[in-house]
This record gives structure tokens, sequence and C-alpha cells, in this order.
């Protein structure tokens, strides 16, 4: 498939501006007391979130759970909301309520992050029946990581879009690791995709560390879902560079393994591919990189400088 | 006046209100073609008369049905959801307690979820316990729902069409037993605001807060009291979340005494919310203990003289009014 330089170009800025935002908490959770709470980031996995929203529309959503950045960002979510939310100020994209875990930004369509391993399915499954119930040209996208598909909610809602012919993508982010258990240890069933046949939908197997065959998969699945041919299950294959959380020693994962991942890195392989076919100068690159690096810096500072809510605000926006 | 059984008034609200908003679609198992087909049951003839692309027959699957109405009412839909016995709740309960009470919360307020759970409950048709088993604490317990329990037909009515206009997530609860018991239900357009609980009996001496099937209890008691010259306040809370605190503690201030009734279990139940808020607001105005009358902490029971051991009577509850008089 052609894939225009100007696709490639945005998806290379979003695979940076994912990377460079994690590589910054990365280094501002080392700092004591800078950003609360747990930090679960996807540091690696970068090509399948700019892989799939780069083949969306704005008026398309996606669903997601708590690795969730950079499926956030490449769906155009404010980087300055979403670090001062991470922060939990005031000016975050939820006033604080949310925190890096359940940041909802349904502006952008992005409505739910969920923690709830495979709860993103059903609603997903409920977004793109309202999609269908008012005959509506979009889908909805739903991010789930391996853990997921061994959840009750994910088998009732996948069946229940397959049999009512939902415009749905479930994206399965398989990073080899649900927690602290290998892909292995969890499921006996050597490919997610595989599991697709069971609710006779198509299943896509995708090089997760390629963006390009992620865009590819989706745009695909998202052509099959809104000419009403139902959902797909994609699973791309990838891995986790860091932990589960920021706190996680990795024990489990071997520093081999680690590394030959790293080797696979998906922002450096779409970087190389464009640097090689001139599609991108050097210095067009080093301009790109600059940029973004000034959203994150520019995001980090509005986080630091915007107050923490007042206590009184944790009553507001429990009902409407 | 129409005279209909509970899920008669509930069809009739189904009815006006998808008749009204196009963004109303029901689903659920078997509310289009059922295993029970009778014209008392809530959804009786809304398939054929509203289609199926608005009366959804689901898979056995109650998390998906739950998330199919999280999903659905934050991309601006207003579904209804019918869980079939509030004891299927708790597989369905992630989808409520985690999303739809707190997906507007964690939005900061800018996603809403206008959507009702209807449940069906009550003990005394020999279901068992997994049948039976109301759990209305529950869900109370949960901030970002609002809880509605209906006792009468015309209050089901007027209550299930404000609850579906509700810009958030409802948890409706139908006693079956109710759906055999007609009364009065007003033809035309008829809301009643959630939240506001209803004094079903004035009386001087006690007050009962009750609520649901246990309404009938609380009247039979009432009326056998009277003829003692007893003359008990019945509150009927209708509506559990938010609570209308301040009907309960005007009736006790008149009455300086209580005595709360409800169907389910003891411990933990309901029945401790209300008397906190009484303790809490009203003890200088209570002349006596407060009691509370409730099924005892066990599960429901199958055979009918166990069933009939666990439901809440009305000897039960006058001996209750006696004890503090």
């Amino acid at each position: 498939m052609q894939i225009s330089k100007e696709k490639k170009l945005a998806m290379l800025r979003s695979l940076l501006l994912s990377r460079k935002f994690e590589e910054a908490l990365t280094e501002l959770c080392t700092i004591e007391g800078k950003v609360p709470g747990m930090m679960i980031l996807c540091t690696g996995q970068e090509a399948v979130g700019a892989g799939v929203c780069a083949a969306l529309q704005p008026e398309d959503a996606i669903i997601t759970n708590h690795r969730s950045h950079s499926h956030l960002l490449a769906k155009g979510a404010d980087p300055k909301a979403m670090m001062a939310e991470i922060f939990g100020k005031r000016t975050g994209c939820n006033n604080g309520k949310s925190g890096t875990l359940h940041l909802a930004v349904p502006e952008v369509n992005a409505p739910c992050t969920t923690t709830v391993v495979g709860a993103g399915v059903p609603i997903a499954v409920g977004r793109a029946f309202a999609q269908q119930y008012r005959q509506e040209k979009c889908v909805t996208v739903c991010f789930i990581g391996d853990g997921a598909v061994d959840e009750g909610s994910f088998h009732e809602a996948v069946n229940l879009a397959s049999l009512w012919n939902l415009p749905v993508i479930f994206v399965c982010e398989n990073n080899l690791y649900a927690g602290a258990q290998r892909y292995e240890e969890h499921t006996k069933v050597r490919n997610i995709a595989d599991r697709a046949a069971a609710y006779a939908i198509p299943g896509v197997l995708a090089d997760g560390n390629d963006v390009l065959a992620v865009y590819t998969a989706a745009l695909e699945a998202r052509g099959r879902a809104i000419n009403g041919a139902g959902p797909t299950l994609i699973e791309c294959k990838t891995y986790r560079w860091r932990g589960h959380g920021e706190r996680d020693h990795q024990l489990y994962q071997p520093k081999e393994e680690i590394k030959a991942w790293q080797a696979k890195c998906p922002v450096a392989k779409l970087r190389g591919d464009m640097l090689a076919e001139g599609l991108i100068s050097a210095d067009e690159l080093r301009e790109m990189e600059c940029r973004i690096d000034d959203i994150v810096h520019d995001a980090i500072r509005f986080a630091e400088e915007s107050p923490y809510p007042e206590s009184f605000e944790a009553l507001e926006d429990v009902f409407a | 006046m129409q005279q209909l059984g509970m899920g008669q008034a509930v069809n009739q609200a189904l009815r006006e209100e998808m008749t009204l908003d196009s963004t109303i679609f029901l689903a659920g198992e078997g509310i289009g073609v059922g295993i029970h087909d009778s014209p008392m049951l809530p959804t009786y003839g809304l398939l054929q008369e509203f289609g199926a692309r608005r009366v959804k027959d689901t898979p056995v699957s109650e998390a998906a049905i739950a998330g199919l109405a999280v999903g659905a009412a934050e991309a601006g839909l207003r579904p209804v959801i019918e869980i079939m016995f509030n004891t299927f709740f708790t597989i369905a309960s992630d989808m409520i307690v985690n999303h739809a009470a707190k997906l507007r919360y964690l939005s900061g307020g800018r996603s809403s979820f206008p959507l009702v759970v209807r449940m069906k409950t009550g003990a005394g048709f020999s279901g068992g316990c997994q049948h039976s088993h109301n759990l209305e604490a529950w869900v109370a317990h949960c901030p970002g729902l609002k809880v509605v329990m209906p006792a009468t037909p015309a209050d089901a009515k007027g209550l299930l069409k404000s609850a579906i206009r509700d810009p958030n997530p409802v948890i409706f609860i139908e006693d079956m037993m109710l759906y055999y018991a007609p009364g009065p239900v007003p033809e035309e357009e008829h809301l009643i605001p959630i939240g506001h609980a209803d004094v079903k009996r004035s009386g001087k001496d006690l007050t009962v807060v009750t609520w649901s099937k246990m309404l009938g209890v609380a009247l039979k008691a009432a009326e056998q009291l009277a003829r003692e010259g007893i003359e008990v306040e019945i509150v009927d809370l209708r509506t559990l979340v938010p609570l209308d605190k301040e009907s309960v503690l005007s009736s006790v201030r008149k009455t300086g005494r209580l005595v709360v009734l409800h169907e389910a279990t003891r411990t933990g139940g309901f029945a401790g919310e209300v008397a906190a808020v009484v303790m809490e607001e009203a003890f200088t105005s209570l002349k006596a203990p407060l009691r509370r009358v409730t099924g005892p902490d066990i599960p429901v029971p199958f055979s009918p003289p166990l069933e009939r051991f666990y439901l809440p009577n009305e000897e039960m509850l006058i001996k209750a009014v006696k004890e503090i008089l």
C-alpha cells in the first residue's frame, strides 16, 4: 500500500511526541514528590497508538486503558492538559480528577481510559453501537493489552459486536507481559489474533513495532467497519521496555530480551527508513525533534506552574 | 383512572418516552422475544411497536449489556437496559460501579451518562437466593448512581419517565411481586421528580420509613394499628439516592418515633443509613430508640414456609411499633 509522505511525517511526529513525553515522565518520576501516584508508560509500544490513530478520522472514537499516553497523544489530545492532569493540577484535562490512569479527553473522542483490565471492550462496543444506531460513517477503536483477553468482559463484548456487526476495532497490544506474567504463562493460544475465529470476525496479526504495518491493518479494519462488515481484532506484537509501572524493578524481564526489543525501536525504525528514503532530511528531522522537545517542555512548565484544585472541588462533577 | 400492575406502568412509561425521544433504546435478555410472554411484564409488545433497531434482545451477557449502555450513553444515546434480576447485577457491576458511576467524575464533568438500569427483584415466588436478593444498599453506596425503588404502579410510571430524562445513571429496581398488584395510574403525562419521598399515610404517633414492596406491609399494619388507636405515618422513600432527608426528618420531628422497614437483609441494609440520618439530625426529637424491621441475615430461602419466614410481615412491624410506643 502506498502511504503518502505527509502521512508518514505525521506518524513520525506522533511517535516522537509520545516517546519524548514519556521520557520526560520517566525523568520526573525520579524526583521525589513530583508526580503523584502510579506511572504506567508505553515506551517502546508507540507504533500501535500512532499507527492506529493515523488511520482514524476525528469523529472516530477510541477507548483506551492504563497504558494510554501514545493513544491519546496520537488522537490529538493536548499535551499541556494531559501533563497538568498527570501532575494533579486544576488545569488538567479532567481538573485533577483522573490523573495519568484515567485520562478522559472527550473533545477528541477519547472519552474513557479505564484501568479495569478488559473493561474498555464493552464500553467501546456501546460507543460503536451508538455510531451504528445513528448511521454515522465512523468507528470506535478499543485498545487493550494481552491480559485483557483473559477477562470475561472481552468475550461478552466481542461476541456482541460480532453478532450486531458493530463498527469497532479491537486492537490488542501484546507487549508480552500482563503484570509480571509472561504471555505463555497466562494463555495457551499462540496468537491472540487466533481468538477472532471464535467470534467469526477477522483476526489480523501486525508487527506492533512497525507503525506502517499497524496503520495499514487499522485502515483496512476501518474500511470493513464503516462498510458494515463488522469488527476486526488486530493483534500488534510489541514489547514493554519499562516495567508495569515505574516502581516495577522488572526482575522478571530478562535484560537481553529488553535489549533485543530496544534494537527494534519503532521510532528509530520509521526515522531511519524515512531518512534512507529521502522523505526527511537530517536538518528537517532535527527541527521536528526540537519542536517536539518544546511542546513537551511547555507542557511540563504549564503543569508545574498550574495551581492544584481547591479541596472543595473534590465535591464537583459527581452528577450532571 | 386506569388500573395497571407495575409492569404495565413501566411498559407505558417506556412506550411514552420512546415515542418522544428517538435516542432511547432498550437492551436486555429476553426483552423482545422472551420466555415469559405476558402483558403484565414491562417490555411486552415493545419489540413489535418499536422494532429490533430500538428493542435489542441481547445474548446472556450482563457485562456487555451494561457496557453497551455506558458507551452508548457517552455518545449521546439514552439507553434503558434491563438486568433480568437484581442478583445478576453482580456480573454487570464493574460496568455500573466503576464506569457508569465514575466516568463523569473522571472526565472532570466533561462527559455525562444518561442511562437507566432496570432490575427486577423481590422474594415471594420461591425463586431461591440466586434470583431473589435485594441489593439496593450496594448501589446506594456508590457515588454517582441514583437509586429509585417505587412501591406503586403510578410512582413507577412517573419515576421511570424522570429516570429516562435524567442526565445521570439511574438504577431503577422493580419488585416483581408488584407486577401483579394493580393500582391507579394516570393516563396523561405523569412525571415524579427523583429524590422526593411521599407520605403514603399520615399519622401522629410513629413514623414508618419504607420503600418498594414493603409499603404494602406497612399500609396493612397501619390499618390494624389504627383500629387500636395508634396512628402511624408512612413515608415511602421512593428514591434512596438522592435521599429525601427532609421528608424523613420532618415526619420524625412530628411523631418522635421511627421504625425503618425493608425487605433486604439487615446488616449493612439501607435502614442503617436512614437511622443514622435521624440520629444525627433529629436525635432530640426522638422519644424512644428507633427500630429496624428487615429480612434476617440469611440468603432468601426456597421452600415456601422458609421464604415466608424471610419476608418481613405486618406482625413483625406491629410488634416493633408497640415496642417503642
